[in-house]
């Protein structure tokens, strides 16, 4: 059985949405979606979304009368989850048409209450004492000890926010677009060191959907999934087992790349989480693309950018497109829209997309690999 | 140290002796029985071997710089403190975990990867927190303990 993403769409706009709550984000994506696919709400039997409101309101909301739900939450690699949890379903005879939905307001909060991590939490009693203030100053926190391991230096760090705003820089729809050094870079303001503000996602408010299903369902030419994997690792950062690389990336990645049967040569567009500048290097390395301590050089050099051989995060990323709070599933939809060839950036003849995502920090990871080619 | 609005942990049962040890000034881990590994944070089994055959110990304090980061952007209770650095550490048992470097001023160039530390605490509201300083400001102090 062959399952195909049939429909996928994002919110009409992206960036600050303050007059939109959380779960019109989630709907307007979802219909959106369901347009696309050339489908109604009745064609649909199941349902996957994450966070605020939960997959309960949205299929109520919608008029959907699920066979099936699925409310993984696992941070913002949750969608890619989703989409091979879908599949699994679609083929055990569950379900037969899944929704997933995303919607964030991360910037204007509306509708979306703040989760609390109380002072008894793993990590109220082992981070937060310590002035942990959000991802900033936690993801980041991996980054010197593969500097000092692999030799990065920070002026390649700063090259992979001037490489991805080379793809914003042609896109309409990114937050922003205009080019920038990494004299740019290293100048912009501190956040954490060794992090200025340009190696730093985004905080915007949007949201996206698709529609998975079998490829008979389909009523467009769809993108067929090939393969996928997931996995995770330590809930908290300071307890990943090695700074310099993600056991979850690892994993998940080689678990897809074994179901599509593919090799790195057959690759013709990537996606990477990117909420910090160093992900996408992690990224790089862990799913075998280059070597341990490449990525960073392989990136300066210019093979992920407009014109290179290995095109990373075309729509300009996290750092550039968007970053509502969870990414993962503009991650998806870039890859979809590469592989309808109906980017912004359009990279020509793209026939294999693996993407990429991430779930908290280093904390969990899902990997799809997807096609405009049956398998 | 003065008191202040930094956050303050809260124990629950199976971290209970981690705090009542740093209470008392020391740095408590557990140790499998079975395989001889230590690990961190609490936990009722060993997450090497599989083992529940573990016991609390005391960590001899000492601990090197594994990574960092300097926050430029204070957390609630850390408003007065400046730049500073957050950050893991590795106990010379093996394990890691996460920690502010105090007694040195913040800066790249006074905080180099695998650089010594010693633990102290701070107590905040009924709970005393880990902290790490640098071993060269403990060792050389005129009333530091021989090593």
């Amino acid at each position: 059985m062959n399952i195909v993403i049939a429909g996928a769409a994002e919110t009409d706009e992206l960036g600050k949405l303050p007059h939109m709550s959380t779960a019109q984000l989630h709907l307007q994506a979802a219909r959106n979606a369901l347009a696309d696919a050339g489908m109604t709400k009745d064609d649909i039997d199941g349902v996957a979304t994450v966070g605020v409101p939960g997959p309960i309101q949205i299929a109520h909301a919608l008029g959907i009368a699920p066979a099936w739900l699925d409310g993984t939450g696992v941070g913002g690699s949750s969608f890619l989850f989703h989409v091979r949890h879908a599949a699994a379903a679609i083929r055990a005879g569950l379900c037969t048409t899944v929704l997933i939905t995303h919607g964030e307001s991360g910037r204007s909060r509306v509708g979306a209450p703040r989760p609390a991590l109380g002072p008894d939490s793993l990590i109220g009693q082992f981070e937060m004492p310590y002035g942990v203030l959000g991802p900033p100053t936690m993801f980041t926190l991996t980054a010197l000890r593969y500097m000092k391991e692999t030799g990065l230096t920070h002026e390649q760090l700063a090259e992979v926010a001037v490489a991805q705003r080379r793809w914003a820089h042609r896109n309409p729809r990114a937050m922003f677009q205009d080019l920038i050094t990494v004299e740019d870079v290293l100048a912009s303001r501190m956040v954490a060191y060794p992090f200025h503000l340009l190696e730093c996602c985004l905080v915007t408010d949007g949201g996206g959907a698709l529609i998975v299903t079998t490829e008979e369902r389909a009523r467009r030419s769809p993108v067929h999934l090939l393969g996928s994997g997931e996995s995770a690792e330590s809930p908290i950062i300071s307890q990943m087992e090695d700074f310099t690389t993600s056991a979850a990336f690892r994993r998940s990645g080689e678990a897809a790349f074994a179901e599509a049967g593919i090799s790195h040569d057959d690759v013709d567009h990537l996606m990477i989480y990117d909420a910090f500048a160093h992900v996408p290097i992690y990224g790089l390395e862990d799913l075998g693309f280059v070597k341990r301590g490449e990525a960073g050089p392989f990136i300066a050099e210019g093979h992920t950018s407009p014109g290179g051989r290995l095109p990373l995060n075309t729509n300009g990323g996290g750092l550039s497109y968007t970053h509502t709070g969870m990414y993962g599933m503009f991650a998806i939809q870039e890859s979809v829209r590469q592989l309808r060839g109906e980017a912004a950036a359009q990279v020509p003849g793209v026939e294999v997309g693996v993407v990429l995502g991430n779930g908290g920090m280093f904390a969990s990871a899902a990997t799809l690999v997807l096609s405009n080619r049956r398998p | 140290m003065t008191a202040s609005h930094k956050p303050v942990p809260k124990p629950t049962p199976e971290t209970q002796p981690f705090w009542d040890g740093t209470a008392e000034g020391r740095l408590r881990i557990q140790r499998c029985d079975a395989c001889s590994r230590h690990f961190f944070y609490p936990r009722p089994a060993c997450p090497h071997c599989g083992s529940d055959d573990v016991t609390w110990v005391t960590a001899g304090g000492r601990a090197t710089l594994y990574s960092y980061v300097i926050s430029h952007r204070p957390a609630p209770g850390f408003e007065q403190d400046g730049p500073y650095a957050i950050a893991v550490v590795e106990l010379e048992e093996g394990v890691r975990m996460m920690t502010n470097i105090v007694g040195v001023e913040i800066t790249p160039e006074n905080l180099p990867l695998d650089m010594e530390l010693r633990v102290v605490f701070e107590q905040r509201g009924d709970v005393h927190v880990p902290l790490f300083t640098p071993a060269s400001a403990v060792d050389d102090a005129p009333t530091g303990a021989a090593a």
